[in-house]
């Protein structure tokens, strides 16, 4: 092994500093993130997109205003808060399974690594990924609050876009492009709110999986 | 020029170690082997040689039942490294000069 050691003379000086930024960068990264996690979210996001869609439907939702059942037939700039509620708690469900589902892959996977699930680099993706998401929580109810629950929707993948992309920093390069691809989403469903929860179970199931699967396959299986 | 370098980062693994351990407190041997692609054996005699130059400090806990030793560095083992990166820096700039 001593084979390797060396002494940085002048030529290689560059492809020292080189090697050193290299080692640096992948050092701050979360590399455990297992695809199994994505795979979780993805089939949670579904039955999530269903049962709303089955519970709007109920209500008489058409085809052009899904959400026209959660406004007050007289006063559509308002919001009946009984409704949206039910909602409200059926997305914050689904965001808890597929929280827990991503912590158990995740952490199933970091220790088949060998490597402490909590690190400081586990730390700062979480961090990172925390801080859009809690602006995205706090912009979707003001949206509630002033009657436009179907931005709500969208709103949601802009903002999960904008997390993954400031998250891929410090984790995988691939979350970049499911940051992208989300927001890219989020961004054409605004235009289209009639469709909202469709975007919303494509970026958050579809796209979930798609990236789960791939990563498992490219990274994991063996 | 020469003079600048630090004799204990002659080594790719220790400047490896030191790389990490700069902007990451507190890193497990696992991660670090994964990281430098080394082998326990050599990696634990250059943490031993950074740590009797009170380069690197060690903690030894359990995590879990299982035995975690992890390793951090201390502002001497920093200042350091800064310097041995300034070196190969003057090193580059006076190749660069023709």
């Amino acid at each position: 092994m001593v084979g390797q050691d060396h002494r940085p003379e002048e030529g290689n000086a560059l492809q020292e500093l080189a090697r050193i930024r290299g080692i640096m960068d992948r050092s701050q990264r979360f590399l455990s993130l297992s695809g199994l996690s994505g795979v979780a979210a993805g089939v949670v996001a579904l039955a999530t997109a269903c049962a709303a869609h089955w519970w709007l439907g109920n209500l008489g939702a058409d085809r052009d205003n899904q959400y026209a059942p959660l406004l007050d037939p007289l006063d559509p700039g308002h919001l009946l808060w009984g409704r949206a509620t039910t909602l409200i708690l059926l997305g914050t469900t689904a965001a808890v399974l597929a929280v827990a589902g991503a912590w158990w892959f995740t952490r199933r996977n970091a220790l088949r690594q060998g490597h402490a699930l909590w690190d400081a680099a586990s730390k700062r993706l979480f961090i990172h990924m925390t801080i859009p998401l809690f602006a995205g929580g706090a912009f979707c109810i003001a949206l509630l609050a002033l009657g436009l629950p179907a931005l709500v929707a969208p709103a949601t993948l802009v903002f999960y876009g904008l997390a993954l992309i400031n998250a891929s920093k410090f984790t995988l390069d691939e979350v970049l492009w499911l940051g992208m691809s989300q927001l890219v989403l989020g961004l054409f469903a605004m235009f289209f709110p009639g469709h909202g929860l469709l975007c919303w179970a494509l970026g958050f199931g579809v796209l979930h999986l798609g990236y789960g699967t791939f990563m498992y396959l490219r990274h994991e299986r063996r | 020029m020469i003079a600048d370098l630090d004799k204990a980062f002659e080594s790719r693994v220790r400047i490896g170690i030191m790389a990490v351990l700069v902007v990451n407190p507190w890193v497990d041997h696992a991660r670090l082997r994964e990281l430098l692609d080394v082998t326990d054996g050599n990696l634990a005699s250059h943490l031993l040689a950074l740590e009797k130059l009170a380069y690197v400090e060690v903690r030894k806990r359990f995590v879990g039942r299982k035995p975690n030793t992890a390793y951090k560095s201390t502002t001497v083992g920093k200042r350091a490294f800064q310097a041995h990166l300034d070196a190969l820096e003057q090193l580059l700039k006076r190749d660069l000069r023709p």
